[in-house]
This record gives structure tokens, C-alpha cells and sequence, in this order.
């Protein structure tokens, strides 16, 4: 181990996080550039969908300044990455990043990114795995950011198949990585609520 | 050789725990569950990648990137350092973010409530691309320590928050930076909650006299370490 250096120590990112990464929450511009929570632009491939939920502590109250990050694949189930060397079936889409950031709202608590619906892509091993969208989660209190997935509720068959989905020994605890799918108003929408601590404490991942 | 494969487990006895009484916040924003171990795929080895063309030419200058009327009062300082892997490997062209307080403590956020003044020629926050050998850098003030609630009279030692982006999602890291000789850094309960003291030790910047510009500016150095990756030889040779 002596040869290797040590990972820098994680520390929280504190309640003032959107200065650094969302200046406009915090309440001033200042970068001509800004990083979002919209991922899909109008020339994206893929079905629009918007996710959004609550970050909830322990007591079952949403907070309301956390930020999230979310990284997937496009609607072909690619990652806008080099080392992503998929099939030609799976081409890359030069209209898609598949990042995004935003905060949970200081009033109504709630977070959304607004994106399109990944495809399903291969582990490393050829398996298949089901769509999925990563998320990194972190706020004042949370001392290392937190990892989870969100799966699509209406693909029941590629997640029951999922080798992630299936490493989760309790039903309950692997609902709590699926969202339900929802048309509001002509926008499909999936309600992804995030409990970090108690009754339906989601699957936090160490990948 | 370029390494391409799966990054290594990450030592968690390096990181505070999630649960650390001592910062009050995270006894209800800690998971109490194990997290589940799961085999890397393309999910986590990728992550997002930044162009020079979405960073603007000041935004790794703090002095001046929210300049109104003059530069912001305080310190006038230099941090710099280098992103490397667990391999001490440079990571080339990764997003560095950092944002900080003002010279007295205050935040321009619309939360802080200290009754420290604004700055109005400071932002306090800034971003910069690794450059080919892993070099960051950027110029500002020095933060001032600020209060907090968390015991009645806890203070935050002067300190930066980087938020650093590898080559891939599983690198994904925020940190905060401390300043060599500040009094507080004993006292504080976030830095507290790392276990390791060698892991405490490399959050404090040292004064980099040399990187300093005489008449002009100090500098600190911050050195920041992501997780390595295995090389995949065998895997491709096969």
C-alpha cells in the first residue's frame, strides 16, 4: 500500500455549496457559462422526461439545500465519454452530455432535472443492465457525497434482471432505487425521493 | 501506459464517516445502512467531460471576476497545486471548482446571516481546467474564519471549498481546504471528523513561498488526490 497515495479526505460541501456550483441559487451571476439541471436541448435524441423528488433527513423533512448531480447514458445507452467504446448500434448523440447539477429549491424543497430517458448498456462484463441515471448527492451534514441509481418502474423486465437490482437482498430496500412514472400535464415525469437516513433509507452505493 | 480499468476500492477510513456528532447536521443526513458494494461498470469509470471553451478567461481570478467598482478587500493570494491519482499520475484537462468566503467571513449567498459586511467587488468563486501535467491555479483573497451554529461558539478556521471532477464519476470529490498556522483548525468539528491525522494534515495548505509573487501576492499549495485506477493489460490482451 506504502507506494500508493492516499484518496484527499472528502469534507461536506456546506449550506453555501450553490456559490461554487450554482451561483444563480445562491442569489448572484457571475460565469457566462453555467452548468444546469437541463440536460436535454431540442435537437437531443430521446423521450423527454423530467425526474424530480425530495432529499429527506431522518426525521422525514425535505432539505432544502442540497445539490444533486446526475450522470447517464443517451437514449442509445452511451456515454458522451471516450472510454465509452460501445457498438455502432449505440452511437454517440453530439446533442447530449448526460450531466447535470441543480439544488434542491430553498422554498418548495423540491429538485427536477429535465432530460431524456437513457438506454439500457452492458456491464463490463457483457451483462446487461437496465437504464438507469446516477446520482451523487451532497449537502450541509453530509460529510462524503452520497452515490445512489435511479431505475424506470416501467421497465419491469430489465430490472428484474439488473445485477445491481438483484445484489439487494430485500424487495423493500430495491424499491427504493425504482420510480414511479407519471404524465403531468403532457410531461412525463418520474418521482425520485431520496431518504438518507430511517423508514425507506435509500440504497446508498460504495462503488 | 495509459490505465483505462476500474478504479480502486476507496479507502473510507481515509474520508470521515457519514455519522460525526460532532457536526450536528450529519446525525440526520447519515445514512445508517451499509452501503452496497457493486461491481464498476461504464456508469461509474465515465463521468462528464469539460472544455476550455466552457471556462472564461476570469474565472480563475477571484480578484477580478466579480470586480464593480475596485478589487476586494483582504489578502491578496495564490492557491495552486497538482490533481494526480492514487498512482501520483497527473490528471490532465478536470474540472477544479472552489468558492470561499470574504476577507471577514461573509458569504455572498442568500442564506448567510452573519452580520460580517459584503464585499461588493467579491464573488468568491471561481473554476479552472487541470492544465497537461496537472497544474491548477488560481488568485483571490484569503477567507476570513466566520461563526457557525453548531455549539453556541464554534468558529470555521479560514478555509476553501474545492469541488474536483476525475475522468470518471466514481473520482467525484468535494473537500474543503485549510491554511497552515490557523488556530481554529484544532478546533473544528468538520476536519475533526476525519480519523486519519495524516488525512487531516493534507487538507492544510502550506505557505508556498516560492509560488509567491515578491511586492504582490502570497501563495498556498493544495495538492489534491484522486482514485487510481487499475490498468487493464490482461483484460484487453486476452
Amino acid at each position: 500500500m506504502s507506494s500508493y497515495l492516499d484518496e484527499t479526505a472528502s469534507q461536506t460541501a456546506g449550506p453555501y455549496v450553490h456559490i461554487g456550483l450554482i451561483p444563480a441559487q445562491a442569489g448572484f451571476d457571475i460565469f457566462q457559462n453555467n452548468f444546469s439541471n437541463q440536460l436535454a436541448g431540442a435537437e437531443t435524441k430521446g423521450e423527454r422526461i423530467r425526474i424530480e423528488g425530495y432529499v429527506i433527513d431522518g426525521t422525514g423533512a425535505p432539505i432544502r439545500d442540497a445539490l444533486l448531480e446526475i450522470w447517464q447514458a443517451n437514449a442509445a445507452g452511451r456515454y458522451n465519454h471516450p472510454e465509452d467504446k460501445a457498438s455502432p448500434d449505440a452511437p454517440l448523440d453530439p446533442n447530449f452530455r448526460g450531466w447535470g447539477r441543480g439544488g434542491t429549491d430553498f422554498r418548495t424543497a423540491l429538485y427536477h432535472f429535465d432530460t431524456i430517458k437513457p438506454g439500457a448498456l452492458p456491464m463490463l462484463d457483457g451483462r446487461m443492465q437496465a437504464p438507469h441515471v446516477n446520482f451523487w448527492i451532497t449537502a450541509r451534514g453530509i460529510n462524503i457525497g452520497l452515490q445512489t441509481r435511479m431505475y424506470f418502474a416501467d421497465e419491469s423486465a430489465a430490472n428484474a434482471a439488473d445485477p445491481l437490482l438483484r445484489l439487494i437482498e430485500q424487495d423493500s430496500r430495491r424499491q427504493t432505487l425504482i420510480a414511479p412514472r407519471e404524465a403531468r400535464d403532457g410531461t412525463i415525469v418520474y418521482r425520485f425521493d431520496i431518504r438518507l437516513q430511517g423508514d425507506g433509507e435509500t440504497v446508498f452505493l460504495d462503488v | 501506459m495509459e490505465k483505462t480499468g476500474q478504479y480502486y476500492q476507496r479507502d473510507r477510513l481515509i474520508h470521515p464517516p457519514a455519522y460525526t456528532p460532532g457536526y450536528k447536521t450529519s446525525v440526520l443526513r447519515s445514512p445508517r445502512l451499509a452501503l452496497l458494494s457493486v461491481e464498476q461498470s461504464l456508469s461509474d469509470i465515465t463521468g462528464p467531460v469539460f472544455g476550455a471553451d466552457e471556462i472564461g478567461l476570469l474565472d480563475n481570478d477571484l480578484l477580478r471576476n466579480y470586480a464593480k467598482t475596485g478589487e476586494p478587500i483582504g489578502e491578496r493570494m495564490i492557491v495552486h497545486g497538482r490533481v494526480l491519482d492514487q498512482d501520483a499520475r497527473p490528471l490532465a484537462g478536470v474540472l477544479v471548482e472552489f468558492w470561499q468566503a470574504n476577507a471577514s467571513g461573509k458569504y455572498r449567498h442568500v442564506n448567510d446571516t452573519y452580520k460580517a459586511a459584503i464585499d461588493p467587488n467579491f464573488g468568491g468563486c471561481g473554476r479552472a481546467l487541470t492544465d497537461a501535467n496537472g497544474f491548477y491555479t488560481f488568485r483571490s483573497i484569503k477567507p476570513g474564519p466566520y461563526p457557525w451554529r453548531n455549539r453556541l461558539n464554534d468558529w470555521r478556521p479560514a478555509h476553501i471549498h474545492f469541488s474536483i471532477f476525475g475522468h470518471g464519476f466514481s473520482q467525484r470529490l468535494i473537500t474543503q481546504m485549510y491554511f497552515e498556522g490557523d488556530p481554529l483548525i484544532r478546533h473544528c468539528p468538520m476536519l475533526n471528523g476525519i480519523p486519519d491525522d495524516g488525512a487531516r494534515q493534507r487538507l492544510i495548505a502550506p505557505l508556498d513561498l516560492n509560488a509567491s509573487i515578491p511586492l504582490d501576492s502570497l501563495a498556498y499549495r493544495f495538492d489534491i488526490v484522486l482514485r487510481g485506477r487499475r490498468g487493464t493489460y490482461f483484460e484487453n490482451g486476452q
